[in-house]
């Protein structure tokens, strides 16, 4: 067999993707089911001259990695729900003080310890909004192994460019399914590298002054520029101020960084949406199911189509109302109450033709339980 | 080069009180960055949330101005990523205690190269005056009115207990020995320890009616002592001053270093 392919867990393929993308530091603090891709990098990394440390809770792991962050390095720390909401007061911190990293959560049963071994998709409303305060954030998931490695690198491309944490949201059955992966050659994907400060010693560098396209480029920590990093509002130097001709210039700049490169950044596969009807929306281990039933519908001469969401946040809500303009109805299907439901419904002109397919209960839903909705909705009785 | 060389002047006046026992603190930390000739670009300085943690911003090293209580988790990346860097971590008695005991115990059991510079002025004085678990018995404070009924803990004590290999106690009136004792911290290698009894005259002060500053640094001159005086033989009241711990143990960095050669000897 071909060295480059593999029968991996979808945690294993987060962790190729991130070597790829030239991760070399990790903290992390175990937490089921997100476990083997700390697991997997505690024997990678030292390996090939990267830092692993394991952290006394989550809350210091998202610390740890913004510290490393800073002296230049590629950094990834990874979680499930309960340490997910730990982390968000440092992931805050590394919003406001513009420091690229990636946070993974493999997503389990919630609230509290919730379901730990079983699968929801229950944590994309808190990928947006768990953090206090205005402000935004990329969010980007994926459905098989190859899409894993592929949204893992595209997270890492996407914190260099814009100087922002990413948060890839998995889920239980995408993490611990086994398939195959192809980990392309070098090169075949393109990496971002960090955008590096040209000015030279002796002159002085504004940390937080963005360039005219947006971008701050940075300096490492350790090297010939020295500046302050601060969770608090601050100016172009990075030191604290309350100005509210400052405080309200970098709340813009925080949300228009990203809101205004949305499309740059908003990434999708679509299925049969030509001429489709009927159109389901849906994403992660949820869209295994949906393309199964469309595909099956399709033999039989149905005309379903699916789009498949791989950034969830900023939401693609142009996109969803210009594919969704001609079906006369839409199915989303996902693992919680109608998180994205909320959003499609939201964009779209007619929301009183968006319906939902969800499962709560911990297990994957199925094709039965998608087909069973199609057939309420087709009128067909249950 | 002169301590004023290690200051951003463009951002002064600072927004400490009057008398406050953090500013004696900064002097003392100059001082000793500038008697081991330490250039400006090899020194990280990582604090957390507090009036004490403002003096990093204050300083003209590369600064890292985080979370409350989460100072030494962010310096822990940082040190991790580039061993070479020296870390400096001042933080409040709170910040380095109550919210971020937890980091303290584990930074200190690693014996990662960190050194730590409590300030402990045993009240939270960016919030206005709620006690601390430094604050001690019968104390008052704006959420304790009635007198605190928390115990205090020892913070030496407990660095030891949780394996820092440097550890030490001075006041903010003894300036001379906190850089004395801060070069020594910054020296050692592994988790160091200084812990600096600093005065807040607005709140703690004025709530214990202490006095002002000038009351509260004699005070701090009458209750300690030289380690191993006479003193604190005739009297164990008093508390004391100078390097209380040092021991030699494998430094973190170090030993990650190690492991990785091992792993790579065996790839
Ligand atoms: C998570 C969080 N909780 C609470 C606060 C509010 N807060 C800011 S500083 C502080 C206490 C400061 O006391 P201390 O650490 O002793 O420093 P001092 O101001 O006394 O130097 C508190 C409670 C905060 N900033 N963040
Ligand atoms: S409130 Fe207390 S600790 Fe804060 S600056 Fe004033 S005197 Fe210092
Ligand atoms: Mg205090």
């Amino acid at each position: 067999m071909n060295a480059n392919i593999k029968f991996v867990q979808g945690n294993e393929a987060c962790v190729e993707g991130a070597l790829y993308a030239g991760l070399d530091f990790f903290a992390g603090y175990p937490i089921t089911p997100s476990t083997e891709i700390m697991e997997h990098l505690a024997a990678r990394l030292p390996r090939q001259g990267g830092k692993f440390i394991q952290m006394e809770d989550e809350i210091a792991s998202m610390c740890a990695i913004i510290g490393a962050s800073l002296t230049g390095r590629k950094v990834m720390t990874a979680t499930s729900g309960p340490g997910f909401s730990l982390k968000q007061e440092a992931l805050g911190f590394a919003i406001m003080a513009e420091i690229p990293c990636v946070v993974v959560n493999v997503q389990r049963g919630g609230p509290s310890t919730g379901n730990p071994t079983h699968v929801s998709q229950g944590d994309v409303n808190q990928s947006r909004w768990g953090v206090h305060g205005d402000h935004a954030i990329v969010t980007l998931t994926a459905s098989n192994h190859q899409d894993v490695f592929k949204m893992t690198v595209e997270a890492f491309n996407i914190a260099e460019t814009y100087r922002t944490p990413v948060i890839l949201l998995f889920d239980e059955v995408v993490g611990h399914l086994r398939e195959k992966l192809v980990i392309p050659d070098e090169g075949e994907i393109p990496l971002v590298k960090r955008l590096r400060t040209a000015v030279k010693e002796g002159t002085d560098y504004h940390p937080y002054l963005p360039r005219e396209d947006g971008r701050l480029p940075m300096s490492d920590f350790g090297s010939v520029h020295r500046y302050n990093v601060t969770g608090l509002y601050h100016d172009m130097w990075g030191f604290p101020t309350d100005d509210p001709k400052i405080v309200k210039g970098l709340q813009r700049h925080l949300v228009d960084k990203i809101e205004s490169n949305a499309h740059q950044v908003q990434k999708y596969k679509e299925f049969y949406l030509d001429d489709a009807e009927c159109i389901l929306i849906s994403y992660g281990s949820s869209a295994r199911s949906a393309l199964h039933v469309v595909k099956n519908r399709r033999l039989r001469g149905e005309k379903l189509g699916l789009i498949e969401l791989q950034t969830l946040w900023p939401f693609p809500s142009q996109l969803i109302r210009e594919r969704c303009e001609q079906a006369h109805y839409v199915l989303v299907v996902e693992m919680n109450m109608g998180q994205i439901l909320r959003e499609v419904k939201n964009a779209v002109n007619f929301p009183e033709k968006v319906f939902l397919a969800n499962r709560i209960d911990g297990s994957l839903i199925s094709d039965a339980d998608i087909r069973n909705i199609l057939r309420i909705i087709q009128g067909k009785g249950v | 080069m002169a301590v004023k060389d290690y200051i951003r002047e463009r951002f002064f006046p600072h927004i400490w009180c009057q008398g406050c026992g953090h500013g004696m603190v900064l002097n003392g930390l100059l001082r000793a960055v500038e008697a081991l000739g330490m250039s400006k670009n090899e020194i990280v300085m990582v604090s957390g949330i507090g009036c004490s943690s403002r003096i990093s911003g204050y300083l003209d090293f590369h600064t890292l101005h985080t979370l409350h209580g989460r100072a030494l988790a962010f310096a822990t990346g940082v040190k991790m990523s580039l061993p070479a860097l020296n870390i400096i971590v001042p933080m409040g008695d709170g910040d380095a205690l109550a919210i971020g005991g937890n980091h303290f115990i584990h930074a200190a059991r690693r014996n990662i190269d960190l050194t730590a510079i409590v300030m402990n002025n045993r009240i939270y004085g960016m919030t206005g005056g709620q006690f601390s678990p430094l604050s001690g018995y019968g104390t008052k404070e704006t959420t304790a009115p009635y007198g605190n009924i928390d115990h205090t803990f020892d913070i030496s004590a407990l660095s030891i207990a949780a394996g820092a290999t440097f550890v030490a106690r001075t006041t903010a009136f003894h300036v001379q020995q906190l850089s004395q004792l801060i070069k020594a911290g910054i020296l050692h290698e592994g988790f160091s320890v200084i812990e600096v009894m600093s005065q807040c005259p607005t709140y703690f002060g004025r709530k214990n009616k202490l006095g002002g500053a000038v009351e509260m640094l004699r005070n701090f001159k009458e209750i300690t002592t030289p380690k191993g005086s006479k003193a604190k033989q005739a009297n164990p009241e008093l508390i004391e001053r100078g390097i209380l711990h040092q021991i030699e143990q494998p430094e973190y960095c170090n030993a990650y270093e190690q492991m990785t050669a091992l792993a790579q000897k065996g790839k």
